[in-house]
């Protein structure tokens, strides 16, 4: 493993070559567009394909092309590309082809700004497009992370027929780390007899996701509810916790890593306090964060929203313990030092 | 005793068509299939569906067939195209998919000189919804969003597809035809051999725009409605060539 120092949306991109994605399709949209700027060069030398399209419309379903051809395929975009991909995404799910889609997400709604935010964290994880689905969402909260997050969604977006998501944030975005980058050629394209590829020696091959009759559409979203169920074998947190907590501090992605500072701080003059990441947004880790949270006082949420995975905590923490929310929105990032004071003033409150 | 002398074409599966009588959608696919057998592309074909009345393409070829959104075909179909090495990729796409809904689509498509085939079917009306006004609707015609008939002030004037599609450089062959009479349909099927051609000798975008009738959406018999075709829509969207690069030999 080789360990360099690069900028998220660099290393996302690498990644994903690394994976084996041979092809990418974007449009250009602040934060992510070293991404798009790193793959028109560097796709071509791995032989892949890239193309900048027309929209994110456009982009969504060249992915859908490309996947349904059977070959590995991403796309990046920030949040107001992210809505106008949608459509696709839906189209994606219901003739379950494979893709891993990146969200750089930035301020909203509307126009917003480029500025860091997770307020797309409903549209992500509560399905997006129309119809009877939710997205595969994973949040990474620090460059290394997000690299090989990128690097295993090819594999998982496979083993489900189901596209994946990197919900990363501006921040995520731009910041430079050292990453460690997996390792080209580890993880392998899955044979896909399914693909559009010539019906050649076999019967021709069909990608839809139309039923007309009533029946035959219910028994595919049966199949697809059923399919939804494995996907909890990819859930993925990280905790902190003790058993004691007079508080159970829960967040992801950027918000988590500014908050483990003031989680340390906190701990420095002894208070008892736990620290609760999901990393898969969907499928959320309910059980984990249930049995988490009632070894705490209370739970405090943080997000750069105004409460987005909150209603999901909420939904989890047995109702006698107390969910706190403290968010920033607008692509205003909370210092530190303003959650440590939140925190602490919580702690002197007490329950 | 007897001899053979038609059959179904190998391209097409033994399902039969749904299209009303009088529809032209039938023999538009019927010239297509043909023509993949002629070129033995069957098993190197994938065909890109539109929504609408032909939604149910994947059910009527036995190639490989994928749907795609509302009028994104064209974008469906470039990344078929570009990251499957030797294979032949075709959309089929109706006016309102083409002309109203994925006008972005096919014209950076043409631009870019995506080398994919496309099968422009324009009846000048939505058809499967029920008959609403089309970009290719005629001025005055009647439709279920213009009872009153198309006043091009309140509704301006059809989107004339190939005509606009022409000038662009990816573009290597565009021809507007009709498959109201027997005549028309072999001048048809040699554009649509041609628009194959194009695409096997890799030199980019090629296009038919087939002007078609829909007798149910026009509330016409058949009979009537073809001659329509022959009588009114030629004169709002004239047959010919609009573009041709030239075929090495």
């Amino acid at each position: 493993m080789v360990r360099v120092l690069m900028k998220g949306t660099e290393a996302m991109a690498e990644a994903a070559i690394r994976a084996g994605c041979s092809a990418y399709f974007g449009y250009p949209i602040t934060p992510q567009t070293e991404l798009i700027h790193y793959m028109s060069r560097r796709m071509p030398e791995a032989g892949g394909v890239f193309l900048q399209a027309e929209s994110e419309v456009s982009v969504i379903n060249m992915v859908y092309g490309a996947a349904a051809a059977g070959v590995r395929v991403m796309t990046s975009s920030s949040s107001p590309g992210v809505s106008l991909m949608q459509e696709g995404i839906s189209y994606l799910v219901g003739a379950e082809l494979p893709a891993v889609l990146i969200n750089v997400m930035r301020g909203g709604p509307g126009l917003g700004n480029i500025q860091p935010s997770q307020s797309d964290y409903f549209q992500s994880t509560k399905g997006g497009g129309h119809g009877d689905y939710k997205l595969i969402t994973f949040a990474p909260s620090s460059v290394s992370e997000a690299a090989s997050m990128v690097y295993d969604a090819f594999d998982i977006t496979e083993k489900y027929r189901h596209p994946v998501m990197i919900l990363a944030d501006g921040a995520l975005g731009q910041i430079m780390e050292p990453v460690s980058l997996p390792e080209q050629g580890a993880s392998k394209p899955s044979v896909k007899n399914w693909a559009l590829t010539g019906a050649k020696g076999r019967p021709a091959n069909k990608i839809f996701s139309f039923y007309l009759d009533p029946k035959g559409l219910e028994e595919h979203n049966l199949h697809l509810q059923e399919k939804f169920k494995n996907i909890d074998d990819e859930i993925k947190y990280e905790e902190d916790i003790s058993d004691d907590m007079e508080i159970l501090v829960v967040a992801y992605g950027t918000v988590a890593r500014i908050l483990k500072n003031a989680v340390q701080k906190l701990r420095g003059e002894g208070k008892k306090v736990g620290i609760f990441r999901p990393i898969s947004l969907w499928p959320f880790p309910e059980s984990a964060l249930k049995s988490a949270s009632m070894k705490a006082k209370q739970v405090f949420v943080s997000e750069m929203s105004y409460g987005q995975m909150l209603e999901d905590v909420r939904r989890i923490v047995p109702d006698e313990i107390e969910v706190k929310f403290y968010g920033r929105a607008g692509g205003v990032v909370p210092s530190p030092n303003e959650l440590y004071i939140k925190l602490k003033s919580l702690l002197e409150r007490g329950v | 005793m007897s001899n053979q002398i038609l059959e179904r074409p190998k391209s097409l599966t033994q399902k039969q068509f749904h299209y009303c009588p009088g529809c032209h959608h039938g023999i538009i696919h019927r010239l297509i299939a043909e023509t993949i057998d002629e070129f033995d592309l069957r098993e190197k074909t994938i065909i890109v569906q539109p929504v609408g009345c032909a939604v149910y393409i994947y059910e009527y070829f036995d190639t490989d067939v994928s749907e795609a959104a509302h009028g994104r075909a064209p974008a469906v179909a470039t990344a078929i195209k570009r990251v499957s090495k030797g294979k032949f990729v075709l959309t089929y796409q109706g006016d309102g998919d083409l002309a109203a809904i994925g006008t972005a689509e096919i014209v950076h498509a043409a631009a870019r000189g995506e080398n994919i085939c496309v099968f422009f079917v324009n009846n000048a009306i939505y058809g499967m919804t029920g008959g609403q006004m089309a970009p290719t609707t005629l001025p005055g015609m009647k439709t279920a969003t213009t009872p009153l008939g198309r006043d091009v002030k309140k509704q301006g004037y059809p989107i004339k597809v190939s005509e606009m599609l022409a000038p662009f450089e990816g573009v290597s062959y565009i021809e507007r035809v009709m498959v109201s009479s027997p005549k028309h349909v072999i001048k048809a099927k040699s554009a649509v051999r041609k628009a194959f051609k194009y695409q096997l000798q890799e030199k980019g975008f090629s296009l038919v725009e087939f002007l078609s009738a829909c007798p149910t959406g026009w509330g016409m018999p058949p009979v009537d409605a073809a001659k329509w075709v022959e009588e009114n829509m030629t004169k709002q969207f004239p047959l010919g060539v609009y573009k041709e690069v030239g075929l090495d030999d």
